[in-house]
């Protein structure tokens, strides 16, 4: 990323601005509306709510969403009413969304592929009496609004949650869902909390009653075309809360035959508890060995007949993946990134929180402030890392990201700015210069500080089945 | 939860939860803070077999002590027995002093970081609470370990970065 795409992406633009600072507005007054419960609006929230109906009024969800509002303000909190204006706040970020990777395909020059497909409906639907017991339970959340959130309401997800979980076709919201209540849980009583995530908690809110929907959502997987080809992998971006782990590789596809790179994501995940975190993830993944391999010792992958979604998810079979030559991520960054297609975004799931696009920032200096925050300087533009996002799972550290002269990471956008979240880093270390990596220990940790606190530690997998097996067999 | 920066309600990915610090799980192999209690289960020194199911409650500190049998605790005799300090032991290792504290609602202000610090402020004393419910959360806890891992995206845990490395 060079000095002038910095500017580009920094630098105000009048002709966009304005209406991002004007949907968030909107999303925000929904967003402290839900603070109080729907039960009982003030003059304030009313007012913000049919603003937010306002907005979307031209659109094909304008009807439904007046509609709505119109019902909740009236005090009937039914489940169409709250789904409708769900589905507005999901539009007004949609639109945000799209405009923010606009601009940055803008400033990158990077092509795009559009989005042509509209999937069938699912064929492994969840079970509807699954579905509403979610939707029941988001209702109660409306209703009682995040200050009235107590042990109760957040104990009376527990049975719902069981039966989400215990439905493959429904991971994505089990996960979700399993996410939200453990922050619930862990904040009760919300009453007493001095400040309240409020965006947070509302995108979580939305999302969950969207995906609850009866029929479940439209299931991408039927779409897929069978790719083969050389994968070079960039980096990879770690996701994890209390009981599931996510790693997304993001990687360039050199497709079989002379088609053109394509930029692609493969992600491979896993339920786990709380107490299984930092290195020993890596563990629950090892029925991927080459995708762990290739991340590990940095090579390419040969891939055979890998379903590839039009959302440019790879799914990963690691049967028909073997390892190739060695392949340095910062190389492929230089040479075969800016050439690459990257994917459309699926329609459902456009959200500045998915904004993760792939980028090489060379030649920069770094300024620490005294909250530890890093900013990278280029040209007389900067951009700050986000170093909340350094997980505990790799030798990344915010010592190396300050002391780096290279680093490929993500761009991600949150709360009116642009951050660059680290996947690998090259600094200097005792005159020399070191890599570190987000994969770097996807085969277990190499540095022997690490391994002797791990071994210190035990293998809390090993650990809890030996109780389980105990304990369950009576 | 240290200090909560400018912006933070305006975040989609707002760092909620501290990550958890990784700990021995041979002793006490669960701990958690939920239904209003700091609760898990203590694996017993003498038999493989047994495990006792400790709580403390928050605000008012009632504590309690049983195998998971529902066989009271021999060593709880007005005071919390060893099984409660290893709890609260790991549950500091976990969670960090602060966290437990806040949740127990018990007051730390004059500076307190081990176990037997937050034991000794406790202002309750034993109620016997069924095993039952805290058992079945550790054997619910335990269920996550059988979930067959998966290929296909979430696209929800963009919500969820891993984090850690920085406080
Ligand atoms: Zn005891």
């Amino acid at each position: 990323m060079l000095a002038t795409q910095l500017a580009g992406l920094t630098a105000p633009d009048p002709a966009v601005d304005p209406g991002i600072e004007e949907a968030l507005d909107l999303v925000g007054g929904f967003d402290d509306a839900f603070t109080h419960g729907f039960a009982r609006l003030g003059e304030q929230p009313r007012a913000a709510l049919a603003a937010l109906a306002g907005a979307v009024a031209v659109t094909p969800l304008g009807e439904r969403v007046r509609e709505g509002v119109e019902k909740i303000v009236a005090g009937s909190l039914a489940d169409e009413h709250l789904t409708a204006l769900a589905g507005g706040r999901a539009a007004l970020l949609g639109a945000v969304h799209d405009a923010l990777l606009a601009r940055l395909d803008g400033v990158l020059g990077r092509s795009r592929a559009s989005w042509a497909v509209a999937g069938p409906a699912d064929p492994a639907t969840p079970p509807d009496n699954v579905l509403a017991g979610c939707r029941s339970w988001l209702r109660e959340l409306a209703i009682a609004g995040w200050r009235g959130v107590d042990h109760d309401l957040v104990a009376a997800s527990a049975q719902t949650l069981d039966a989400v979980l215990a439905a493959p076709s429904s991971r994505r919201l089990a996960v979700l869902l399993d996410g939200l209540a453990a922050e619930l849980r862990a904040c009760c009583p919300v009453a007493t909390m001095d400040r309240l995530p409020t965006r947070r908690w509302a995108d979580l809110w939305s999302r969950a009653l969207l995906l609850a929907q009866p029929g479940g959502w439209p299931v991408a997987t039927a779409t897929a075309t069978a790719v083969s080809g050389r994968l070079l992998p960039l980096g990879a971006d770690v996701h994890e809360h209390g009981t599931a782990i996510q790693i997304q590789v993001h990687a360039v596809l050199e497709p079989a035959g002379d088609a053109a790179p394509r930029l692609v994501r493969t992600s491979v995940s896993a339920a786990k508890v709380e107490t299984i975190t930092g290195p020993a993830v890596w563990r629950l993944l090892a029925d991927h060995p080459v995708l762990l391999g290739a991340l590990a010792k940095r090579h390419a992958v040969e891939i055979t007949d890998l379903p590839l979604l039009p959302s440019g998810d790879l799914l990963w079979r690691d049967d028909q993946a073997r390892p190739d030559a060695p392949a340095d991520p910062f190389a492929t960054a230089r040479l075969r990134l800016p050439e690459a297609v990257a994917p459309a975004v699926p329609p459902l799931d456009r959200h500045p929180v998915r904004l993760a696009e792939p980028v090489l920032l060379e030649d920069y200096s770094t300024t620490v402030d005294d909250s530890g925050g890093i900013t990278l300087e280029l040209g007389g533009n900067s951009l700050p890392v986000d170093v909340s996002r350094l997980p505990t799972c790799a030798p990344l550290t915010p010592e190396s990201v300050a002391r780096s002269s290279a680093c490929l990471g993500l761009l991600r956008w949150d709360a009116g700015r642009w951050r660059l979240q680290p996947l690998a880093v090259q600094y200097t270390v005792k005159r020399a210069t070191a890599e570190a990596h987000t994969g770097d220990w996807a085969l277990g940790p190499t540095d022997p500080k690490v391994v002797k606190a791990e071994a210190k530690a035990g293998d809390a997998v090993a650990v809890l089945r030996e109780r389980a097996g105990r304990l369950l067999r009576r | 939860m240290g200090t909560i920066e400018v912006g933070w309600e305006r975040r989609s990915a707002a760092r909620v939860l501290p990550a958890v610090q990784p700990r021995k799980l041979a002793k006490v192999p669960f701990v958690e803070l939920a239904d209003g209690r700091l609760q898990g289960v203590v694996s017993s020194g003498s038999d493989i077999e047994r495990v006792y199911v400790s709580s403390v409650v928050a605000g008012s500190h009632a504590f309690n002590c049983s195998t998971n049998n529902n066989r009271p605790c021999g060593g709880l005799r007005g005071a919390p027995c060893k099984h409660l300090h290893a709890l609260v032991d790991e549950a500091i290792l976990q969670y960090g002093v602060e966290r437990v504290a806040r949740y127990l609602r018990i007051d730390v202000s004059d500076g307190a970081s081990s176990g037997s610090d937050l034991l000794v402020r406790l202002n309750g004393s034993h109620e016997p609470t069924p095993a039952a419910v805290v058992f079945s959360r550790f054997l619910r806890h335990l269920a996550y370990l059988e979930v067959p891992g998966s290929t296909e995206p979430l696209p929800e845990l963009h919500w969820f970065p891993a984090t850690g490395a920085v406080d």
